[in-house]
């Protein structure tokens, strides 16, 4: 399926616009975006790509830990701090915010809500990661296509 | 000089020590990635370090390298900033201030705090410690921007002031603006809040004064900053 730059462009713009309608990007984004130029064309790729990788590991470490009898809640509570960091640090607002209540119930050793919190934010994770690589996708194709993207 | 453990350095050559050269200090690999970038979008040299021991191997201050401060060692790149993160294994930000301000050769060197928390004790503590500024994450352009002028300051005071008064002088001045700036910015903050965003990047357009020292709205900054998080 061709489309024009055009096309392109206004599908990036409608799906960039909806990403932080929905909360899933705040301003740390726009203002990651506002770091990226000629000399650094792909800054945001690489810094989304190494939070997908520190992600990653975060949610498999969590698991692991919810797993254990009896929980380690303050060992998951610093996993929860550490992601609620990174996702602060590139605009993931939703994860940031599950992240925040998934810190409240370690404080008060809720493992029934911990557990709630991991399953949403492997969800979370999950939507944000296809939604971007969509983003990613366009931009590509835009590109592809000879034309820019601000 | 060894530079095993440094993660990332940038190479610099002897015509480019007018650039002001930073070291940044983070366990977070991708806050060090961004901040990296902020500080070589303001033109910076940066050396970006994963913890505060590798941060003190760099300057040559660790414990294998005691005699340092007495064989007149000097890291082959002047260091004009060092920006850290608090919350770090081993240890934290605030035990890296201590030891930096503790070095006679080093003690000058101004250094910012980063922290995800807004917890004004914490922050207390590293500005009565010596910190020049408390920066919360996530950290933005118009973050950085403001400490450039940390660094012109340096300048200008190194050659005016005894080093001793000079440091400590500033350092006093500054939390005391700090606490006065708090005060009158608890009743302001009650009021309707503007965004964060439009927050942090006034301070420049608001200053009466271009000189960033004598600003008191560049030094309020940050807690405004602080206390517009509260709101999250």
């Amino acid at each position: 399926m061709t489309m024009d730059v055009n096309q392109l462009q206004a599908k990036l713009r409608e799906h960039q616009s909806a990403m932080f309608q929905q909360g899933f990007l705040d301003d740390q984004f726009s203002q990651l975006q506002k770091l990226q130029d000629e000399s650094t064309p792909d800054f945001v790729l690489e810094v989304v790509t190494m939070f997908f990788d520190d992600s990653e590991n975060l949610l498999k470490n969590m698991a692991r830990c919810l797993e254990q009898v009896p929980a380690d809640f303050k060992q998951i509570d610093a996993y929860a701090h550490q992601y609620k960091g990174s996702s602060a640090s590139v605009g993931a607002a939703r994860v940031k915010s599950v992240c925040a209540t998934f810190r409240s119930f370690c404080e008060t050793k809720n493992l029934d809500g911990c557990m709630r919190c991991l399953q949403q934010l492997q969800q979370e994770y999950s939507l944000l990661k296809n939604s971007l690589q969509y983003l990613f996708r366009l931009q590509n194709d835009i590109k592809a296509a000879g034309g820019s993207f601000s | 000089m060894e530079t095993d453990g440094v993660v990332s350095i940038d190479h610099v050559s002897p015509e480019d020590s007018q650039e002001v050269h930073v070291l940044a200090v983070d366990d977070s690999l991708v806050d060090r990635k961004v901040i990296e970038r902020l500080l070589k979008i303001s033109a910076c040299k940066v050396t970006a370090v994963d913890s505060g021991i590798r941060a003190l191997q760099f300057l040559g201050l660790d414990e294998q390298r005691r005699t340092s401060e007495s064989d007149g060692f000097v890291p082959s790149l002047k260091v004009d900033l060092i920006i850290t993160d608090y919350c770090m294994p081993e240890m934290t930000g605030y035990e890296l201030l201590k030891k930096i301000k503790e070095s006679s050769m080093f003690r000058e060197i101004p250094v910012v705090i980063m922290s995800s928390e807004n917890i004004l004790p914490r922050i207390d503590r590293c500005l009565e410690e010596g910190a020049e500024d408390f920066i919360v994450k996530p950290v933005k352009l118009s973050d950085v921007k403001r400490l450039k002028g940390y660094m012109a300051t340096r300048e200008v005071k190194v050659g005016s002031h005894d080093r001793r008064s000079g440091a400590e002088g500033v350092g006093i001045e500054i939390n005391n603006k700090r606490k006065l700036e708090e005060e009158e910015e608890i009743s302001d903050v009650s009021s309707s809040p503007p965004s964060i965003s439009t927050l942090s990047s006034s301070p420049f357009a608001s200053s009466p004064s271009s000189s960033p020292t004598s600003s008191p709205s560049v030094l309020a900054s940050p807690i405004r900053r602080l206390k517009m998080s509260n709101t999250d």
